[in-house]
């Protein structure tokens, strides 16, 4: 199993990412976003961070860097494609999903630990998880409200591409249980192939005993199912 | 050649920045505002003037259609 970390300047999960994919079994480059190839990957992940330092929108310059061209071809040829946080929201400026990640509700950066229930396992993300399931996953965005219009949400909803939504511990999906004010309680989709999934929250840091959550490992022990070699620990 | 880029979010969209505003606004003893809405301006100088590639950077790069519209006002 083969994995790409994109590096954008401002990229400030990477190294979390890649040191997660290597427990996993995942053999993990770095790629640099000048790169014009992101090819001959089962993998491509985009870490958090604040790529371009947010500046005009999260991620509305990262989409333009070299690399991205070859991920949009690598993911329509199937390749899977995880977008965490600032990843989500390069994934959202470049049209691989739809809709977008808008201030949160209340202007606040909030970093804290937040409960997801796992709303569709028929994809590569989270096929070893089961519908229902609530998973405790930190966030860490000022922008993570999710923004679409009525038809694009309809449209989510009705071919199960909302993956995760906010709830609370109970696995209930309230607007108390909503950090950001994203439309529907939504932390994060894929596109229509579903292999493309945009998150929110960080799994990434949910994965060592030491880190407070476990629930992170869902994601990565469903991809190293998907992929079929598991390696992992 | 100088434009403006004003970038406002849509109205069907909720702007967050904007509500926190206009109750800092009240507070500032103004209650009778009703709304406002945060966007933002960009100035910019070019050489030629290539109004069509113009609106093309506005709409994919400068602005994101999902969620905001942008007008374009030519100067000289």
């Amino acid at each position: 199993m083969r994995a790409a970390v994109i590096r954008f300047p401002g990229s400030n999960c990477d190294q979390d990412c890649h040191f997660v994919l290597r427990e996993f079994g995942f053999d993990t480059d770095f790629l640099w976003h000048k790169e014009t190839s992101a090819a001959g990957y089962d993998l491509i992940v985009l870490p958090g961070g604040f790529s371009y330092g947010d500046y005009l929108r999260c991620g509305a310059i990262a989409r333009f860097s070299p690399v991205m061209k070859s991920i949009v071809e690598q993911a329509s040829k199937g390749v899977l494609v995880l977008g965490i946080c600032n990843g989500f929201q390069i994934l959202c400026e470049s049209g691989l999903l739809p809709g977008a990640l808008i201030r949160n509700r209340d202007l606040h950066f909030i970093c804290e630990h937040v409960s997801l229930r796992v709303e569709n396992v028929a994809n590569p993300f989270l096929s070893a998880s089961r519908i229902g399931r609530v998973l405790r996953v930190p966030i860490a965005h000022g922008e993570g409200n999710f923004t679409a219009d009525a038809e694009t949400l309809r449209a989510l909803n009705a071919e199960g591409r909302v993956l995760v939504r906010y709830c609370d511990e109970a696995g209930r999906v309230t607007p108390e249980a909503n950090p950001n004010g994203a439309a529907e309680n939504i932390a994060g989709i894929c596109n229509a192939q579903r292999n493309v999934f945009g998150l929110m929250p960080h799994p990434e840091r949910a994965c060592d005993g030491a880190l407070l959550s476990t629930d992170g490992r869902a994601i990565f022990e469903s991809l190293v199912a998907t992929l079929g070699k598991s390696r992992a620990a | 050649m100088k434009a403006k880029v004003i970038v406002m979010p849509k109205l069907s969209i909720l702007d967050p920045q904007g509500v926190a505003v206009r109750e800092a606004m009240r507070h500032h003893g103004l209650p009778g505002v009703k709304s406002v809405r945060v966007g933002k301006m960009l100035e910019v100088e070019v050489d030629g003037a290539d109004e069509a590639k113009l609106h093309e950077i506005c709409r994919d790069l400068l602005s994101n259609p999902v969620v905001e519209d942008y007008e374009l006002v030519l100067e000289n």
